[in-house]
């Protein structure tokens, strides 16, 4: 990709995106590239990254583990739908995944949850995504009872019209009271204490590095995702360095 | 069936051709538990009578059941009896007797379960009944006689005759319940005469003279039990019995075995069903046994036994409900596990060297006083136990989502609290505190900080270990985390062994740090710089020292932590929530010297004062309250005035619906009256007036400190004059009569004060204010007599007819004289100076010199407290003035120390010691022993004192010595 192109795609993507500077947008798309690989732009041929690669990147670098939720979010960030994220869907997926404010995660959450989409997350939804969270005890007969039951705490804690699904309306209510909530389902944002780590080198650096990295990521943690590619000239110079990004 | 007749025979038949069944009227045979559940099936209604028929028609269902070898068996002890069984099956390996024995054993586990199950009817009805009186009495008759090591010395009963219902009391008064009458002597009391009744145990009237009758009359509250009673009764009961605890648990072990096969066959006869009634008589003999079992084991769980008894019996009516009241009280005072003392005095030989004296009363170890009622567990105990099994078998998700229904709970209510302590769900709160989960964490410190709000949960944290986890997560990034630990802490630290928890673990300093909330923000002069998070971390953190600066050794870890100028900035913000923890923790801290100091160096007076004019009363009162901690230092009280703080207190005064703020705001007025500019002010700004409008209707505190002010106040003609007007004597007087110690040292300074006055004494003696005072010299406390006699004095010289007055004290003066035997340097100080007083009446003087108080003044001279020397000096010289005082002050060695006085820097005692040494020259002797003392050159220097008193008493005693010397060399030559 030439250089104006990039340009081009940063500035705009930077005017959209009110989480990111138009620095940590570079990087981003850098980052997304190194990602993608060096892949020639052919006419339509979509570059981007695919469910796996995808999957790999929120294994490693955000310890996620849950395979249901990882592709949940992984649809959460392919907004066309079309198998692969673009470097569009990349940042600006990214931008909520870490530092979206409440509503926006708000509004992620209930999507990656509302498994068929029908904006209600169902009984049966909230089974599927709870079933494995209860440690089976074997004296009980029916296994999933503990489950049915945690579902119809959750709902009785966050069904506030009664009508045996939530609603956004419900969910974001249940959130606004109590924030704990936000991720009643499963983990599907990144790990607090990353995202505090974001945090603190926010803070702490200036930002006016050079090098591409994944905005807010220390090095080490940045090192997982290079470590899944065969290293290429661009990349090794991060690897270097030994300071916090940004 | 086969019917034939009048009989009715079953098909199967047994393998001697025997039928299972045999009806013939009126009797049934029945050879198979089959048949026989089908029997009693049939009977439906009449079940009951059915199987009582059948047990009553066997009467040894184990060996008609198996052979008459498991009859002998089944007498043996449990264990051997299994063994025994199995070498018998191992023996003659007869399919047979491997049946038996199954069945032996079915048997075994049916007795245990009716056992079990009929116990817990039976013991809602129980209480006491003659058999468990027998027993306990019996069982004390074992360990009482002669010696230390026994729990009594003797034990018996009032009557020997027995009713046939076990009880021995009177027919007429079986019918009122009682069981039988106890002679106790224990070892360290009188003969105790125990009345034992249904209700519980309770002290009679005694054994009246005539004929050894009893009076019935109950005469103390009502006990659960005989060993309850004694061990209220009898500190050396509940000693001896502690250590016999032991001991007695094993025997009734002992016993146990021996007594159970009995009860088996009982109960065995009750194949499926049984009677209720019958099952209760056989079982309370077993009943009495356990529960005297449950009694004397020394351990926690002691306590639960007896207080579940205790709750299901308070079901029962009401009146016994308020006995029950009245018992758990009592119990609370003896139940205490033995583990839990021995602790608690560990930890107060420490916590004597590390607590201040602001702790609570909310610090003494209070037990448990849980209701554990089975029967009726609230649906949230269930559902709260529902969720604990979530927590521990969850992962986060799951954690999570109980945590937020667990906090929808009523956290604040006892019953959700120990529900979730009972089924360990603190154990699950307190491991999550250490996971890395964050949100697990949040929510976890979310439930700990609503339910610690509760004392015995604070312990139960405290005992898990919770704390240090919390101070842990002091250091985490999160502030939201930071926050909700800090709180919990905060609710936590409210007992001493909490906070030296905290401290231990350096929570102090991380609670300190996060007072540190404008770091980032560099210069924080403005409010509007912190960022709200950061304020609420601050607060927290505010919080939480608050709670922790009731410890001593914690108030001296904040300020080495730095803390005193961190909580000097945070004062300076606005947010009021901010600000109540702030100074309540300074308010707290400032009881310290170092503390004071410090709060003056860091100019915070200057913003306690500003908050007094808050709206928030909270607030109000802990600046009040500060105030009066550091006003002791005459700076800051003067700096309380130069602020401005003096117009605040005043008009605070004219709220008097709350009444903390109202003790702590006179408390301030109190200690910043010390000063005199400031009395000045107080006076412009009417607040005497106010102060004495007080003087009723209100709390002891508030009374202490308002007297206290008014006191320091009185020091001025002006304000005498103002109280006298307003009518402030007569409460003054009345308050002479209270008990609180620190209100009678304020309320005698008061009326002292006042008695300077001429106008204001004529009031004091119309309302006998003299006597009140001169009572007060019997008081305990050293202070107060201190006061009252200091009091006295300007009573005794204002007063019209002193000398009469005086006397017609009866005992007074003796009492007086014998005051001089005390040690407290303050008290003898100024009963000098009531003496010094009441000598001015020569007949007074001539009955204390009876009283002996030549000798007494004498032996005082040695000392060095220069007040006391002052004083002593005076009343010497007084006393000089009769009879041969003066040649006894010689006589008892009195001479010579005062000599020494004069090498004092204080020129009051100067004065003082010059008048009674001239006083004393008036004889020989005495100028001898002086003049061999080296007493000429020292009054040669006092000559050329400014003071003329001093100078003429000086000469006067020298011209005295002089004379005796002239006169010696006059007799010599001639």
């Amino acid at each position: 990709m030439n250089r104006k192109k990039l340009q081009k795609l940063t500035d705009s993507l930077t005017k959209n995106c009110k989480h990111f500077s138009k620095f940590e947008v570079k990087c981003l798309i850098n980052l997304f590239y190194n990602l993608v690989g060096e892949v020639t732009e052919r006419q339509g041929v979509i570059i981007g990254l695919d469910r796996n690669a995808f999957r790999n990147i929120l294994h490693m670098t955000f310890g996620m583990t849950d395979d249901m939720i990882m592709d949940r979010v992984f649809r959460g960030f392919d907004k066309d739908n079309d198998g692969c994220i673009s470097v569009t869907e990349w940042v600006y997926g990214l931008s909520v995944f870490l530092r979206g404010t409440l509503e926006e995660k708000m509004k992620y959450c209930f999507e990656v949850f509302d498994l068929n989409g029908d904006s209600f997350i169902s009984k049966e939804e909230m089974f599927h995504m709870l079933k494995n969270s209860l440690l089976k005890q074997p004296s009980e007969e029916d296994p999933d009872e503990g489950i049915k039951d945690l579902v119809e705490i959750t709902l009785k804690k966050m069904d506030h019209d009664h009508d045996g699904k939530l609603s956004f309306a419900d969910y974001e209510q249940a959130v606004r009271e109590e924030t704990l909530l936000l991720e009643a389902f499963g983990p599907c944002l990144p790990d607090p204490k990353v995202t505090a780590c974001v945090h603190r080198t926010e803070t702490k650096t200036p930002y006016r590095s050079s090098s591409p990295g994944l905005p807010g990521l220390a090095s080490d943690q940045m090192s997982h995702i290079h470590l899944q590619r065969t290293p290429s000239k661009r990349e090794r110079q991060p690897r270097n360095r030994a300071g916090p990004y940004l | 069936m086969e019917t034939g007749g009048t009989t009715v025979k079953s098909e199967e038949a047994d393998k001697n051709g025997e039928p299972l069944l045999y009806l013939s009227v009126p009797q049934i045979k029945i050879r198979s538990f089959g048949q026989l559940s089908r029997m009693l099936y049939i009977a439906k209604n009449m079940k009951l009578k059915e199987a009582q028929a059948c047990i009553e028609a066997n009467r040894n269902p184990v060996a008609k059941i198996l052979g008459l070898d498991y009859n002998i068996i089944s007498e043996k002890i449990g264990n051997s009896f299994v063994s025994n069984i199995l070498d018998k099956i191992t023996k003659d390996d007869d399919s047979e007797s491997e049946i038996k024995m199954k069945i032996a054993l079915q048997l075994k586990q049916l007795d245990l379960h009716l056992l079990n199950h009929s116990l817990k009817h039976i013991s809602l009805e129980i209480r006491l009944n003659p058999g468990t009186v027998k027993n306990d009495i019996e069982l004390l008759k074992q360990f009482s006689g002669k010696g230390k090591q026994t729990v009594l010395e003797s034990i018996e009963y009032t009557s020997d005759y027995e009713f046939s219902n076990g009880c021995r009391a009177p027919p007429w008064r079986q019918i009122k319940g009682e069981i039988c009458y106890v002679l106790v002597k224990p070892h360290d009391a009188e003969t105790l005469c125990v009345t034992c009744s249904k209700e519980g145990v309770f002290l009679n009237g005694g054994k009246t003279d005539d004929e050894g009758q009893i009076n019935y009359e109950r005469k103390g509250e009502i006990y659960k039990d005989l060993v309850t009673l004694l061990k209220e009764k009898s500190a050396i009961f509940s000693e001896n019995m502690s250590k016999q605890e032991i001991k007695f648990s094993e025997q009734p072990q002992k016993d146990q075995p021996n007594e159970a096969p009995k009860e088996e066959v009982a109960i065995t006869h009750k194949a499926s069903v049984t009677s209720r009634k019958s099952t209760q008589e056989k079982n309370r003999i077993n009943l009495g046994r356990s529960q005297l079992t449950k009694r004397l084991e020394p351990s926690l769980n002691w306590r639960t036994s007896v207080s579940s008894k205790e709750s299901r019996n308070t079901l029962r009516d009401t009146q016994v409900e308020k006995h029950g009241g009245k018992l758990e009280k009592s119990r609370s005072s003896v139940s205490p596990g033995r583990a839990q003392l021995i602790r608690k005095s560990v930890e107060k030989i420490e916590e004597i060297i590390s607590d201040s004296s602001s702790e609570s009363e909310e610090d003494e170890e209070q037990p448990d006083h849980r209701q554990e009622a089975n029967a009726d567990l609230p649906s949230e105990y269930w559902q709260i136990q529902k969720l604990v099994k979530y927590l521990k078998g969850g992962n986060q998700t799951a954690t999570v989502i109980a945590l937020c229904s667990m906090k929808d709970f009523n956290l604040a209510q006892e019953t959700c609290q120990l529900a979730i302590r009972d089924v360990g769900g603190l154990e699950v709160l307190i491991n999550l505190l250490e996971t890395d989960e964050v949100k697990c964490k949040i929510g976890s410190l979310k439930i700990l900080k609503e339910i610690s709000h509760n004392p015995q949960i604070r312990r139960n944290i405290v005992d898990l270990g919770g704390l240090p986890v919390m101070v842990n997560i002091l250091d985490s990034p999160h502030k939201s985390l930071k926050c909700l630990a800090a709180e919990t802490i905060a609710n936590v630290a409210k007992f001493r062994r909490a906070r030296r928890v905290v401290r231990r673990h350096g929570g102090i300093t991380k609670l300190v740090a996060l007072l540190d909330c404008g770091k980032h923000s560099g210069e924080p002069a403005q409010s509007s710089l912190y960022e709200t998070r950061d304020v609420e971390v601050a607060r927290c953190g505010a919080l939480a020292l608050w709670s922790c600066s009731k410890s001593y050794a914690n108030k001296e870890a904040i300020r080495k932590a730095g803390g005193i100028p961190l909580l000097a900035r945070l004062l300076k913000t606005s947010h009021e929530n901010m600000l109540i923890p702030v100074v309540g923790t300074l308010q707290e801290c400032a009881s310290e010297e170092n503390y004071r100091a410090a709060i003056k160096a860091e100019r915070i007076i200057e913003n306690l004062v500003k908050n007094l004019n808050s709206e928030n009363e909270q607030l109000q009162e802990h600046c009040a309250m500060a105030i009066y901690q550091c006003a002791e230092d005459e700076e800051t009280r003067d700096l309380v005035r130069l602020h401005g703080g003096l117009k605040p207190l005043a008009s605070l005064l004219n709220n008097t619906d709350n009444k903390e703020r109202l003790a702590a705001v006179t408390g301030a007025i109190w200690k910043c009256s010390i000063s005199k500019e400031n009395v000045t002010k107080f006076r412009e700004y009417k607040a005497i007036e106010t102060l004495v409008g007080l003087l009723t209707d209100q709390p002891e505190e508030v009374l202490v400190n308002v007297v206290g002010a008014l006191g320091e106040c009185c020091q001025e003609h002006e304000n005498r004059v103002i109280i006298r007007r307003c009518g402030g004597i007569q409460p003054l007087v009345n308050l002479l009569v209270g008990i609180n110690q620190a209100l009678l040292v304020n309320v005698t300074k008061a009326v002292g004060a006042c008695a300077v006055e001429l106008e204001s004494m004529m009031i004091i003696d119309r309302l006998d204010g003299v006597r009140l005072l001169w009572s007060l010299l019997k008081n305990p406390h050293p202070d107060v007599k201190a006061s009252a006699a200091w009091a006295l004095c300007p009573c005794i010289q204002n007063a019209k007819d002193a000398g009469e007055m005086v006397r017609s004290f009866v005992g007074g003066l003796e009492l007086v004289v014998n005051l001089l035997k005390s040690d407290n340097k303050e008290v003898l100080a100024s009963v000098c100076a009531v003496i010094t007083n009441i000598a001015k009446d020569q007949e007074n003087l001539a009955v204390i010199t009876d009283h002996g108080v030549v000798p007494l003044l004498s032996k005082l001279a040695n000392t060095n407290n220069d007040k006391l020397r002052r004083h002593l000096a005076e009343t010497i010289s007084r006393c000089c003035m009769w009879g041969r005082n003066r040649v006894a002050f010689g006589e008892h060695k009195a001479v010579a120390p005062l000599v020494r006085y004069l090498k004092s820097n204080d020129t009051n005692v100067h004065r003082a010691t010059a008048q009674a040494l001239y006083q004393l020259s008036e004889d020989a002797d005495n100028c001898v022993t002086m003049h061999e003392n080296g007493a000429v050159k020292l009054l040669l220097d006092m000559v050329g004192s400014p003071d003329e008193e001093l100078q003429e008493a000086a000469a006067g005693c020298i011209s005295n010595i002089r004379r005796l010397a002239l006169a010696i060399e006059k007799a010599r030559y001639s």
